[in-house]
């Protein structure tokens, strides 16, 4: 079993997500050890991009930040192997079709394998692009994760019917960032969804509080947050390991009540 | 071939939330294409309300000065707002109207493409959000002020750059929020399928045009065709018509800002690599990391980091040319075309002329160069005076 499928097998699984280099590696290291110490069950880590149109405010000046602090593509492979040896915890790139394309698709997913990244999420790859990264994907064993958008609607059958790893629910229309309120029928697009796969799905955009993440836990396999995350290390830099940790654990708690 | 590429180039990536939208975007454009209603109101609408045809100009005198081909100009700056912009956007807004859509939203750089649209928000009624890199706030104030008049808001983008590329991030990021009642008037020939192709298809009437009106003046085709290039509407649009007459050289002309081998600069063709960005599969100004590079011209609207994807395949199959222009060499023919001819013609088009400039001695007076002026250059005249140390108080 892989160590995507087995991070939902103990229940609701907590997914968190940081980016890559900001605000700087040794603290991007640092906080992936501490969320899975602190209960993350998936960790997302961001690979920063210069125009990231499918993010909010919030991550959009992670990227910018982690960019001018010096994160490059290698730099952040570098980090992941080092810190992979010292956790078991799924991880995921997050990241823009550009930057990979660039970097050269195969060269890329091979370095995933060497550091031991088990998804990609790319929010700018949709169903009818995917082949793009799919033949890489499988020929390395790196799982594709897809999105569903509230707009899906018909779409979300034929997303399903091929999904890897596990299913990214999109609460809301727009871009990622605190939401108070989340008016999605979430219920109507994870049945949809059950309707083809057993593929886990976890819903996020918009997450922020442990009730919105019990709540969109007790109708799913999961929760995603990151722009809490990302605010809370933009407040407190390096220091941010141990609020970033104590938010995790207290997330991660109201899931499992889910 | 796989939908909506141009050789290898184009495709559709972009967030799924968006795939719906633009899905229905091509649905519609597919039905009204050949709507017979939908097209003669917007023949209409080009002749009654645009001004179209443009004009083919014989430039005399220019001709006469450079001593080589006969020059003849595309007079898209008489068109009303003052660019080729209002072709793509009145088929587009009326296209948002029949699709039962209520609101328009446009990223814009100069400000034409902003001013064209907000223009035809203003005619059908419909409600209007422009996004503008604040650094071109501040370049195009007047072009701010004159979209507010005409009802739209418009909404400086302080991302990034703070230029047109960001206005594209940021007007992507808003339909994304609001897509229901809203279409996303993209300016150019660029960001995912169906939006090369529509562009195109409403600014191919320029080349085809230019065909016509040479075929009854000279009773044959041109030996060249230039134009501008930033995302490459207006290029793209005058040189459609003529991709099956190998004949006729077609060339675009890239802002190279303070040169090419300067890092400020624009020139997708001569500094960028492939890749995937807006939407699309094409070449972009980038490092090897894949992060989008910071590009610059004097020229607002040619600010652009990317290139539309049927120029990357015009490019790769070597049908049509792209060349670098420098602002200094783009200002001098800004100069020139205005004491020359008595046109000032828009910084972006002087990209053209300047090329135009060099080409003509070369070539026999036997041979015929059609300029595509894209736009007039009334909004450059404070930046053109700044440009030269002359301070004017507007």
């Amino acid at each position: 079993m892989s160590r995507i499928q087995n991070a939902f097998k103990q229940g609701k699984a907590f997914i968190s997500f940081v980016t890559g280099g900001d605000p700087d590696l040794e603290t991007t290291e640092k906080l992936i050890v501490a969320m899975e110490e602190a209960g993350a069950d998936l960790i997302e880590i961001g690979i920063p991009f210069s125009d990231p149109i499918a993010e909010g405010a919030v991550i959009q000046e992670a990227n910018e930040r982690a960019l001018s602090a010096g994160c490059t593509t290698d730099k952040l492979f570098d980090m992941v192997k080092g810190v992979r040896e010292k956790v078991s915890v799924p991880l995921v790139y997050l990241t823009y079709i550009n930057p990979i394309y660039t970097y050269g698709k195969d060269k890329f997913f091979k370095r995933c394998v060497e550091c031991g990244i088990d998804g990609v999420i790319v929010p700018d790859l949709p169903f009818e692009e995917k082949e793009e990264l799919e033949v890489d994907c499988l020929k390395y064993g790196v799982d594709l994760i897809s999105l569903i958008a509230p707009t899906s609607n018909d779409r979300v059958r034929m997303i399903a019917e091929q999904a890897t790893g596990f299913i990214y629910c999109v609460s809301s229309m727009g871009v990622t960032g605190v939401r108070s309120e989340i008016k999605t029928d979430i219920n109507a697009m994870i049945s949809m969804v059950r309707e083809v796969t057993k593929a886990p799905c976890a819903v996020g955009f918009g997450i922020s509080t442990p009730e919105q993440a019990r709540e969109f836990a007790s109708v799913s396999d999961g929760a995603i947050v990151g722009s809490a995350i990302v605010k809370i290390i933009s407040q407190y830099g390096k220091d941010s390991i141990k609020p970033v940790a104590d938010y995790v654990r207290e997330m991660k708690k109201a899931v499992m009540e889910a | 071939m796989k939908k909506g590429r141009f050789g290898e180039y184009g495709g559709q990536y972009v967030p799924e939330t968006l795939m719906n939208a633009v899905a229905e975007v091509e649905k519609a454009y597919e039905y009204y294409k050949n709507d017979p209603d939908y097209v003669s109101e917007l023949e209409t609408l080009y002749r009654e309300y645009a001004g179209r045809p443009s004009r083919l100009y014989y430039a005399d005198k220019m001709t006469k000065d450079l001593g080589g081909a006969k020059i003849y100009l595309k007079r898209e700056d008489l068109n009303h707002t003052g660019s080729h912009k209002i072709n793509n956007v009145l088929g587009q807004v009326l296209l948002a109207k029949k699709m039962g859509k209520t609101r328009v939203i446009a990223e814009t750089g100069a400000g034409q493409h902003g001013v064209a649209t907000a223009t035809a928000a203003a005619l059908m009624g419909l409600e209007c959000d422009i996004f503008m890199g604040k650094e071109d706030t501040d370049r195009q104030v007047l072009n701010v002020y004159r979209m507010e008049l005409l009802g739209a808001r418009v909404h400086p983008v302080t991302s990034g750059t703070q230029t047109l590329k960001d206005a594209v991030n940021e007007t992507m990021r808003e339909w994304t929020r609001r897509v229901e009642d809203t279409l996303y008037v993209l300016g150019s020939v660029m960001g995912p399928h169906p939006f090369p192709t529509i562009v195109r298809d409403f600014q191919k009437i320029i080349g085809r045009e230019i065909k016509s009106q040479l075929k009854e003046k000279e009773g044959r085709l041109p030996d060249a065709v230039i134009a501008c290039v930033g995302g490459g509407s207006n290029a793209m649009g005058a040189f459609y018509e003529f991709i099956e007459d190998t004949g006729v050289q077609l060339i675009g002309c890239e802002a190279a800002g303070l040169g090419v081998d300067n890092p400020k600069n624009a020139a997708t063709i001569a500094n960028g690599t492939e890749g995937i960005f807006h939407g699309m599969k094409s070449i972009f100004c980038q490092d090897e990391d894949g992060q989008i590079a910071p590009v610059y011209s004097i020229s607002a609207g040619l600010d652009y980091p990317g290139i539309g994807p049927e120029h990357a395949m015009l490019y790769k199959t070597g049908r049509a040319s792209y060349v670098p222009i420098t602002d200094e060499e783009a200002v001098k023919a800004f100069e020139y075309l205005s004491r020359t001819e008595g046109i000032i013609p828009a910084i972006e088009s002087a990209h053209a002329v300047a090329y135009a400039r060099k080409l003509a001695p070369e070539m026999g007076k036997d041979k015929i160069i059609v300029i595509n002026i894209s736009g007039r250059g009334d909004k450059d005249v404070a930046a053109i005076a700044r440009y030269r140390g002359v301070n004017i108080h507007e």
